[in-house]
């Protein structure tokens, strides 16, 4: 049993293990909640992910400018964006099927690209020092350096992260105010309920939904270089790893609330994060399989969804292009 | 003299091959409430539309308080005081009254300084024009009524000085509806204008002040309401006399055919939606349910007729000797369900198909996995010439025929297969006068020979008309039973859910 008494080592790695792995899923979170809460569905959250990992190493690695790199990957995040938008709100084309389209065009463009510029098979060689974003010492590191271990804990998970993580987590407050505190935030959430609505009370539908669909991507682009640059250095094929549709998950089980959606990506990073240290434990004599671990955030979506959480109403909109009623 | 608050010239308007507006000219003068009637397809609604900006004329011109405009888009008619309720009400519904008020009226990028003063405003306007809502009120939660108020005090919180109403009453009660009016009474006595779109004729006579009549896209005339008569805009309104009475003789009812007893259904969500409903239809008459929309009309005929749920309770139907059959779902009833799109047609579907909808196994249209498309084929033929469907085409899909015709479509279907007892809701929900006077005339014919009919509508008027015996539901129960002789007044107090010994 005493394996299970975590000590102060494993509970500062957890820690930030769930910060750090979070952050990418909590920024395409918010960026899907956005999009979502104007009535357009993003399933394409992966692919703009993967597109900005790739532009933000590519462009890391040919400049070593870490935010000339940052930018380059909101850049491309928000292209793929207005690519979902021109098909989804001005032609008025399936968004799920948009979405998927975006999924497929990432990932088969940042390995093509990626093998042109580099030749590596798809990857691209490792950033350097100058362009990378994985947080360091900060104003406090001496003095809490000075206290002990419990200084150093306290440093290790409040002020030794990328500058990501402070993002993210500032976006939630951030989203929460725009969203109920402005005009923006109101005519969005009005916009995703009954468009209609908010055309006849002279609003652009059009106008708004592309707004939201543009801080999706920039929210994406931040996502992808979260993983390119601060927790890993340059890109990987497929780095994304589904992340785009955990972020889906958590939006629904955080019924598209953006404080709710924190504490369900903060959970689900939480489950990752634990994941090493659950494997090979033996519970009641059965050795925990890891697929299960992995596995749980999405049984915990259909399992919460089923029953304890309630009915999770999507925006009534969500989903139907706007067509002025004949 | 001042100049008309709106005067259209010329306005016409296609959308492919069919002219919704000809050539139409419209003088609406400042401070009066303007009727607009017309049937179903006339024209109307597009007129209004072009009016609020949401389509463009293709020819003609608006003028606006002696200005000629144009009106590109919504947000250009509100700028120039029109406002605009519509018929399906553009209200989002989580928001709260307030929220839906201030939306595109928010006064500034952060809400807090508009959201005060339009608590103000909503204040005065709701004093000054008897439209009292809570500002904080969900709006989703709101009855219809307060909802429609929600969207009147919308447009005058934009400063509106011209009103469109597009058939503002179909969902409310008299009593609602005539809140309303005085509502609007109020806001011409303000010196605002109204127009007002409607199909029913008394609300014309009722309320306003001038009346144009429009009929297949064009402007037919215009009367001030106290020279003309309600006949007279009927007979305008169709093109031809039109008998507003239904020509029948009394009923001679026979056994029990139907009986309900103690039916209860529960909803979903745990709401009881009948309460505890008996009754009995006899054969050779006609029983018809009164209310208005929503009070558990729609659920009594679909747990009737074997769509939705029983909670509790029985239905039992007789054969002719008067000996009771039992009941299963679908069986020995003839159902026109209420909303003909969602239950009564595939509308993607031809004629044809439709006509053997919940039949397709019946021998005489095939056998086994096969459809005899032959006698598919004449059967619908054969029922859209009995029942003048035009076009009487078999191949057109559903979708493409008028909504008069649809219900036609599936009148035939269901009265052709002779059975003893029909259900039948909203016979002529959204079909044109020329079709009502013939479906209400088939359903006095099958009357007369002997069927036993169940009719549920809310239209009074209709329910008036065809009914032997009247049962008016209220909140799920029946409130008492009326003839059909009763007086309007009589019959909305209980569809209130005042019953008469509380009335006296």
């Amino acid at each position: 049993m005493g394996d299970f008494i975590p000590d102060l080592s494993t509970v500062v790695a957890l820690t930030d293990g769930t910060l750090r792995g979070a952050t990418p899923l909590l920024l395409a979170c918010l960026a899907g909640l956005y999009s979502e809460r104007s009535g357009v569905f993003d399933i394409g959250l992966e692919g703009k992910i993967l597109i900005a990992a790739f532009a933000g190493a590519t462009v890391g690695i040919l400049t070593g400018s870490a935010l000339i790199a940052v930018l380059a990957a909101i850049a491309a995040s928000t292209l793929f964006a207005l690519i979902h938008g021109v098909a989804c709100i001005t032609f008025r084309g399936n968004q799920i099927v948009s979405g998927v389209a975006i999924n497929f065009l990432a990932l088969g463009l940042a390995a093509v690209a990626g093998n042109a510029i580099f030749s590596m098979g798809g990857r691209t060689p490792q950033l350097p020092a100058s362009a990378r974003l994985n947080g360091g010492d900060s104003w406090f590191t001496p003095m809490l350096e000075g206290m002990g271990r419990y200084g150093q804990a306290v440093e290790d998970i409040a002020f030794d992260q990328s500058i990501f993580v402070y993002i993210a987590f500032a976006a939630v407050p951030f989203t929460w105010w725009v969203l109920y505190r402005t005009r923006f935030g109101m005519r969005l959430r009005a916009v995703g309920e009954n468009p209609a609505a908010v055309d006849t009370a002279g609003i652009s539908v059009t106008g708004l939904r592309y707004r939201a669909v543009i801080c999706a991507g920039v929210l994406c682009g931040l996502s992808g270089a979260t993983l390119s640059m601060a927790l890993n250095s340059g890109y990987i094929n497929n780095m994304g790893a589904g992340r785009g549709f955990i972020a889906l998950a958590a939006l629904i089980f955080a019924k598209w609330r953006p404080v709710q959606a924190m504490f369900a990506c903060l959970l689900f990073a939480f489950l990752n994060a634990s994941e090493s240290r659950l494997q090979g434990t033996e519970v009641l004599g059965f050795e925990i399989p890891v697929q299960l671990v992995q596995a749980m955030p999405y049984l915990l979506v259909v399992i919460l969804l089923a029953g304890f959480i309630g009915q999770a109403r999507a925006p009534k909109a969500g989903g139907v292009p706007y067509v002025k009623e004949r | 003299m001042t100049a008309p608050a709106i005067q259209l010239q010329g306005i016409s308007k296609s959308f492919g091959s069919v002219h919704a507006n000809r050539d139409i000219d419209l003088t609406v003068e400042k401070g009066t409430i303007h009727g607009i009637i017309g049937e179903n397809g006339a024209g109307k609604s597009t007129l209004m539309s072009i009016l609020y900006g949401f389509y463009q004329a293709d020819r003609g011109t608006i003028a606006v308080d002696g200005t000629q405009v144009t009106i590109r888009d919504s947000d250009a008619a509100i700028g120039l005081g029109i406002g605009m309720v519509h018929q399906h009400f553009m209200l989002v519904e989580p928001f709260t009254v307030l929220e839906n008020v201030m939306l595109g009226a928010e006064g500034g990028a952060l809400l807090n300084k508009g959201r005060a003063e339009a608590r103000q405003e909503l204040q005065r306007l709701e004093k000054e024009y008897e439209l009292n809502v809570d500002p904080d009120a969900i709006v989703g939660d709101l009855p219809v009524g307060l909802q429609q108020r929600v969207e009147i005090l919308k447009a005058l919180y934009r400063g509106a000085e011209i009103l469109i109403l597009d058939e503002p009453t179909g969902v409310l009660t008299p009593d609602e509806a005539d809140h309303l009016f005085r509502i609007l009474g109020q806001l011409r006595a303000q010196g605002k204008t109204v127009l007002l779109i409607t199909h029913k004729l008394r609300e014309i006579m009722a309320i306003t002040d001038d009346v144009s009549v429009m009929r297949q896209g064009q402007m037919v005339a215009t009367r001030h309401t106290a020279d003309t008569s309600v006949e007279e805009l009927a007979e305008l309104m169709v093109g031809r006399r039109v008998l507003l009475q239904v020509d029948k003789g009394a009923a001679t009812p026979g056994k029990v055919k139907l009986e309900v007893r103690n039916l209860e259904v529960v909803d979903d969500i745990g709401v009881r939606r009948v309460k505890d409903a008996s009754f009995q239809v006899r054969a050779g008459e006609i029983v018809g349910i009164a209310g208005v929309s929503g009070n558990g009309q729609s659920e009594l005929l679909e747990a009737i007729a074997g769509i939705g749920p029983i909670a509790s309770g029985e239905v039992e139907l007789f054969d002719i000797s008067g000996e009771p059959t039992g009941w299963r779902p679908r069986h020995g009833l003839g159902h026109v369900p209420e909303d003909r799109h969602r239950m009564g047609l595939v509308t993607k579907f031809t004629a044809r198909e439709n006509t053997i909808l919940g039949y397709q196994r019946d021998a005489e249209f095939g056998s086994g996995m096969f459809l005899d498309r032959k006698a598919v084929l004449e059967a619908s033929k054969a029922q859209m010439e009995r029942f003048d469907v035009r076009p009487p085409d078999p191949s057109l899909k559903a979708a493409n025929f008028s909504g008069g015709n649809q219900q036609k479509i599936v009148l035939a279907r269901e009265i052709e297969q002779d059975p003893d007892v029909l259900l039948i809701g909203q016979p002529t929900r959204g079909v044109d006068v020329g079709a009502i006077e013939s479906i209400h005339r088939r359903l006095i014919e099958l009357r007369d020979a002997g069927k036993a009919i169940l009719l549920v509508s809310v239209e009074l008027d209709e329910i008036r008309a065809l009914s032997d015996r009247i049962l008016v539901m209220f909140a799920g129960e029946i409130m008492g039973e009326v003839g059909p002789e009763a007086s309007e007044r009589e019959i909305g107090l209980l569809m209130s859910g005042v019953r008469a010994e509380d009335a006296a």
